[in-house]
């Protein structure tokens, strides 16, 4: 994975483990590499790994087992909330850029349509 | 166990490699040594290795000074060729072995496998991408407290680099400390935690790069064109 070295690391690992929740290559319930190995393959510090299953935990979207290691929580629901709340977020995004461009809603409507063809 | 460094100088007659820097290395983190060819980085880790005497201050292990004995914990990879090219690469395992008690044979070998490395192959005859893993692998083998690794990735491919770096990485835990010096910033900006900046002997700053980025929204490299220019 290639980083933006000026934004912290353990949010972009984080956002690509929540894509990966959200397409559906994790699923519920699934185990999760170990801090050790999620830091060898993504070439991150261990502690930015420990970081990023703090953070996913707090998102309710991760769970930790005594002496099992990290699992995506079981929760049938779990992809379809990820994958909206990521949905709405990068739609937030786009449309600050778009609104700083100055189009209306109704503008950029139009253009998603024909670009969407 | 911390590795205390104060008011280490070094001076080479009139000239001062060190000029008094204060830091500390803490277990369970991977810093970065980053300065410029001549800032004191290698003085300071041959220093912390017990291999050069400060001129004043100095480096404490367990708060003694470092000596000779301190190798036993503290390893060090230096950039210089030190292999012996007629040593086969298991003959340079032999040879660690015979030196450090906290040498494993066994991590050493599963290392020249993960790096593809050919155990009986001469030195002599290793490329300089095969021959600085030879040297991380056989550092690496061992269960030291702390690692200083002086300049590991100068003058190799990117594939090697990959390949060093996954195995420091394997090898950090919450009771080593690993410092990685170097000249280029961007080959280990994402592997390490925490940055030491020398500048002329000086330190120019201590930090955690993570907090760097959520405060500054700056990256390492940012920060390095800052403080050095």
């Amino acid at each position: 994975m290639n980083f933006d070295t000026s934004i912290p690391i353990y949010l972009q690992v984080v956002n690509d483990l929540k894509g990966k929740v959200a397409s559906g290559q994790i699923l519920s319930g699934e185990k999760l590499p170990s801090g050790r190995e999620l830091a060898q393959q993504y070439q991150i510090n261990p502690n930015t790994a420990a970081r990023v299953y703090q953070v996913l935990e707090q998102q309710g979207i991760c769970e930790t087992r005594r002496g099992l290691g990290t699992f995506v929580v079981e929760q049938e629901e779990i992809q379809k909330t990820v994958r909206e709340e990521m949905a709405k977020d990068l739609a937030r995004k786009f449309l600050e850029r778009m609104k700083a461009l100055g189009f209306t809603v109704e503008e950029i409507g139009k253009i998603l349509k024909e670009e969407g063809k | 166990m911390t590795l205390c460094t104060k008011e280490a100088e070094k001076g080479y007659g009139r000239k001062k490699a060190l000029q008094g820097v204060t830091f500390d290395i803490e277990p369970g983190n991977i810093y970065a040594l980053l300065g410029p060819n001549g800032s004191g980085k290698t003085t300071w880790m041959k220093m912390a290795a017990g291999l050069l005497h400060p001129s004043a201050g100095g480096v404490l292990w367990e708060n003694h000074p470092v000596c000779w004995k301190d190798r036993a914990e503290i390893a060090f990879l230096p950039t210089e060729d030190y292999l012996y090219g007629w040593m086969s690469v298991n003959e340079v395992g032999k040879y660690y072995q015979d030196f450090f008690a906290d040498f494993s044979m066994d991590r050493y070998q599963a290392l020249l496998r993960q790096m593809e490395l050919d155990g009986n192959q001469k030195v002599r005859t290793l490329s300089t991408g095969m021959r600085a893993k030879c040297k991380v692998a056989v550092t690496m083998a061992r269960a030291a407290k702390v690692y200083l690794l002086d300049e590991p990735f100068n003058g190799i491919d990117l594939l090697a680099r990959d390949s060093i770096l996954q195995v420091i990485l394997a090898s950090s835990d919450p009771e080593n400390a690993i410092v990685i010096s170097s000249h280029l910033v961007e080959e280990i900006e994402s592997a390490v935690n925490r940055a030491i900046f020398f500048r002329n002997g000086l330190m120019a700053a201590d930090l955690d790069i993570e907090e760097l980025r959520t405060r500054e929204g700056k990256s390492l490299a940012d920060k390095y064109r800052e403080l050095m220019q």
